[in-house]
């Protein structure tokens, strides 16, 4: 208890108390200036939409691992840490270095008119790249505890591999599927490092809530930086209480099966 | 109770016998110098410099730590209780926020000579070798298609000299038209394609990402490039005018006084003065302030024909509530 106080409630009271030294007005005035407002719009959309890439193809991964054996298994698997453990601005850096029109990557799309780095395409991939391990994270386990019997007396029903997964595996793993999602949308949302070196910065295109966070700090405008902080809090603890809302409601259903 | 003392007598030992260490070694002079990323090759040796002449002429030893970051953010960690006794920053704006908080006195620019910048630079234009299209200077910036790699003012404070370098080179020209210089810039930022948050992360977009025609940079940091990467690969330009970079230095007289280095920490800025600093700036590609020195350069650095801050733009404190303040100039370039 007193660990959390002192690492996590504190930093966050100080937050409030420099917000509040503007005034209710000065604060609304802060986090609804146009910049603000369209660094809330490239965030939250680009986090939404990496959230979706990170459901489906964390969810396929996480199936793959927990179904099949295959060579290399625990290598993938370790892999899939990778994100959590790598310093972000190291992955922003390297996905920087492969996009960009002479990168490894880049110099094959740039031709054919589809630049990553630089816009908000860039900003997704770097968001999806911290976000997915949520997501396997969350529903592996889930799928590993479900009965391969399940799935086998499905089939053996005449289901197809689309009805096996949308009729057996899919209501199951939902609840820690949404979950998982909603921690990749709040990591994203919150992420700066390796988003900076990607994202080109532009302001009112490609600018990042948490950028002007830092830019407001470098104009010594400590409330003005506090005010957006704050904002980003409001949000992070709305989605941190959906979370809870789903592993609730999650519980219940699971509750209500057995 | 107890035997959480007993638990806790061993750890206490080693955390007094450390403490007791770590005062003992205070005793002697230390310095921290906190100061901007691209000066760190150069204190590193300058340090090794007034530490020789220190011993030398007092017969005491002296232990210079340096800190680097972005300026704007190592000002921040200062005024937030980092223990500098001196600061060697990018810009006199952010030595200007420390002395508002107190830690220096606000005359601290009047107390060394040369406006307290022992070593100065100027803003220049890299292109890429043979210059392929043709940029002599700054209206060459604003054609359409050249893109322009400069990082974001608001965030760097090395991009506010950038800034108002263009921005003094267009209202001269156009006979202190503001409007026209409004005109400028926003045709001019119009070009930039990436925004980077530091100095050094748009070098390494120009330079290694081979992202961009122009890159605007401190002629310090445009040599080392040419230096590092070779001069068969990039050249520099020298606009028509530009903008004098005084990165100032001073002493943090709070903290100096507290730790009782006023006068090694005084003598440490001092001396960044004396022929040997100057020659040493100078291989670090700084100007140096010093003729004698700038002379045995001058193959390095050409004549530039420059303005100062206070000439371009009445000075630091006017320059960024104009241009880098919310609303400023730099917000209008992308308001609607």
């Amino acid at each position: 208890m007193i660990y959390l106080t002192a690492i996590v409630l504190i930093p966050l009271a100080a937050i409030l108390l420099h917000a509040s030294r503007q005034g209710f007005m000065g604060f609304l005035h802060t986090v609804t200036a146009p910049r603000v407002l369209a660094s809330y719009r490239v965030t939250l959309g680009s986090a939404g939409v990496a959230a979706l890439l990170s459901a489906v193809f964390g969810m396929l991964l996480a199936w793959v691992l927990a179904r099949y054996d295959f060579p290399g298994k625990r290598v993938v698997d370790a892999l899939v840490d990778l994100p959590f453990a790598l310093p972000t601005a190291v992955a922003g850096i390297s996905l920087t270095a492969l996009y960009t029109e002479q990168g490894w990557i880049g110099r094959y799309l740039e031709p054919h008119g589809i630049h990553v780095a630089f816009t908000p395409v860039g900003i997704v991939l770097a968001m999806s790249f911290v976000g997915f391990p949520f997501v396997v994270r969350s529903v592996q386990p889930v799928l590993e505890d479900l009965d391969p019997a399940m799935e086998e007396a499905a089939a053996s029903l005449g289901a197809n591999v689309w009805q096996r997964f949308t009729r057996v595996i899919a209501p199951v793993a939902f609840p820690a599927l949404l979950t998982g999602t909603a921690l990749a949308f709040a990591r994203a949302a919150g992420e700066y490092g390796s988003v900076i070196f990607i994202a080109g910065n532009m302001p009112m295109k490609t600018e990042i809530t948490t950028l002007l966070i830092v830019t407001k700090l470098e104009e010594y405008d400590y409330s003005g930086a506090a005010a957006i902080a704050g904002a980003m809090l409001a949000l992070s603890f709305s989605i941190m209480l959906l979370v809870n809302l789903l592993q609730w409601w999650g519980q219940r259903r699971e509750g209500n099966r057995t | 109770m107890k035997h959480l003392y007993r638990k806790l007598a061993k750890p206490v030992t080693v955390a007094v016998l450390l403490l007791g260490t770590a005062i003992a070694l205070n005793a002697q002079t230390q310095l921290l110098n906190v100061s901007y990323d691209p000066t760190r090759e150069f204190y590193e040796e300058y340090n090794r410099l007034f530490a020789q002449h220190w011993k030398a002429t007092t017969g005491q030893d002296v232990v210079i730590n340096q800190s680097h970051g972005g300026s704007g953010k190592q000002a921040r960690a200062v005024i937030e209780g980092l223990e500098a006794d001196v600061v060697t920053l990018a810009l006199a704006y952010d030595i200007d926020a420390i002395a508002q908080n107190g830690l220096l006195e606000k005359d601290w620019q009047s107390k060394l000579p040369n406006n307290s910048t022992p070593y100065t630079s100027t803003i220049v234009l890299l292109v890429r070798k043979g210059n392929p299209l043709h940029i002599r200077d700054w209206d060459d910036l604003i054609r359409p298609g050249v893109k322009v790699i400069t990082p974001n003012p608001k965030t760097s404070g090395g991009a506010r000299w950038n800034y108002l370098a263009a921005w003094g080179y267009a209202l001269r020209k156009s006979g202190n038209n503001e409007q026209s210089a409004r005109d400028f810039m926003k045709k001019l930022y119009g070009n930039v394609p990436v925004l980077d948050s530091g100095a050094r992360g748009s070098t390494t977009t120009f330079v290694q990402r081979g992202v961009g025609d122009v890159l605007i940079a401190w002629e310090n940091e445009a040599l080392l490039a040419l230096k590092e990467f070779g001069s068969d690969k990039f050249e520099i330009v020298i606009p028509s005018a530009t903008i004098l970079a005084e990165p100032p230095v001073a002493v943090v007289d709070k903290v100096a006084h507290q730790h009782g280095t006023e006068k090694v920490a005084h003598a440490y800025l001092e001396y960044l003065y004396s022929p040997e600093a100057q020659d040493l700036a100078a291989k670090y590609f700084y100007r140096p302030r010093l003729k004698a020195i700038a002379d045995k350069y001058a193959n390095v650095f050409p004549k530039v024909n420059t303005f100062t801050v206070l000439e371009g733009c009445g000075g630091w404190q006017n320059a960024q509530a104009k241009h880098f303040s919310d609303g400023g100039t730099f917000d209008q370039i992308y308001g609607k």
